[in-house]
């Protein structure tokens, strides 16, 4: 299988999604700069967290018209996994790839240590080798976490399961205690934890593991050589 | 040319951290008659007067990029300028 992991300027997780793919899952991954034309080729995309155009604006609006973002649209309508991490979830909001747009933290600070996320739902390609209900450790990173969405888009949420992370303790605000939804195809996951920092005990916790396990997983299976 | 100032705002349903953190410090400076701050952005293009459609061009751009309409409203004002 192989992962491409676009890079934008002023992206500072790359390196962090790279080893998850490369050296923990022992798969394919490449770097893409954000300027590149196509994604002929990979399997899956993973946009890193940072502050891409130095968060000029919006965080994530000026990304989100870099060039490659028409082939990570593309890429999406055929339903290819994506996985957009802290900036790369804000990327993914301003495409219009998920729902709703995030607001500062409602402490105005920056937040940066591990929090406990719930996994609300496991029946998604990005958390199928997690326990519906399991609690994890992962680590958040960001001072503009605070999702927000209106009354009619929560609701449709909810009823698609596509709220799939939860805090335990909510540490920016996030309506409903929102950390991660995915797109109705479910193919497009976004989430403000970082789950590429945890996928080595040797870093704190290895918890982010599986989500990274789960896309191969389906992957696998849905490339299976039919005997 | 033209001068267009856009003006960004949060929305009135969207809450604003800063906004509430600013009225507070206000409050507590002993301005007790402000009851709310809202914080925007504030922008100012320079527009070659060959532009075909003016307003429709500005707000174009306001809804594609310069504000995010889940959570933010914008107004603008044209003012023409004299080439220089």
């Amino acid at each position: 299988m192989k992962f491409a992991v676009i890079v934008f300027p002023g992206s500072n997780c790359d390196v962090d999604m790279y080893h998850a793919a490369k050296d923990e899952l022992g798969e394919e991954a490449e770097y893409v700069w954000h300027d590149a034309v196509s994604l002929e080729g990979y399997d899956a995309i993973l946009l890193p967290g940072g502050f891409s155009f130095g968060d000029y604006l919006r965080t994530g609006a000026i990304a989100r018209f870099s060039p490659i973002m028409k082939e990570v649209i593309k890429a999406a309508q055929d339903g290819k996994p994506i996985l957009g991490v802290c900036n790369g979830f804000q990327v993914l909001l301003e495409a219009g790839l998920l729902p709703g747009a995030m607001r500062r933290n409602e402490s105005l600070k920056f937040i940066c240590r591990p929090v406990g996320l719930r996994v609300e739902n496991n029946e998604t390609m990005f958390t199928s080798s997690y326990e519906k209900g399991e609690v994890i450790q992962i680590p958040v990173a960001h001072g503009e976490g605070n999702y927000y969405c209106d009354e009619t888009t929560l609701a449709s949420l909810k009823e698609n399961g596509q709220i799939v992370f939860t805090y335990e303790n909510n540490p920016n605000g996030s309506l409903e205690n929102i950390a991660g939804i995915v797109n109705e195809q479910g193919n497009v996951l976004g989430m403000m934890p970082h789950p590429e920092r945890a996928v080595d005990p040797l870093l704190g916790g290895a918890d982010g593991l599986n989500l990274f396990k789960s896309i191969v997983k389906q992957w696998r299976e849905s490339h299976a050589v039919k005997a | 040319m033209y001068k267009v100032k856009v003006y960004v705002t949060l929305k009135e349903s969207v809450l604003d951290p800063q906004g509430t953190t600013v009225k507070r410090s206000l409050n507590s400076m002993g301005y007790e008659d402000v009851q709310d701050v809202r914080i925007g952005k504030y922008m100012e293009l320079t527009i070659s007067e060959s532009v075909a459609n003016l307003d429709e061009t500005v707000k174009e751009m306001c809804e594609r990029l310069l504000s995010n309409p889940v959570i933010e409203d914008y107004t603008y004002e044209v003012e023409e300028r004299v080439a220089q």
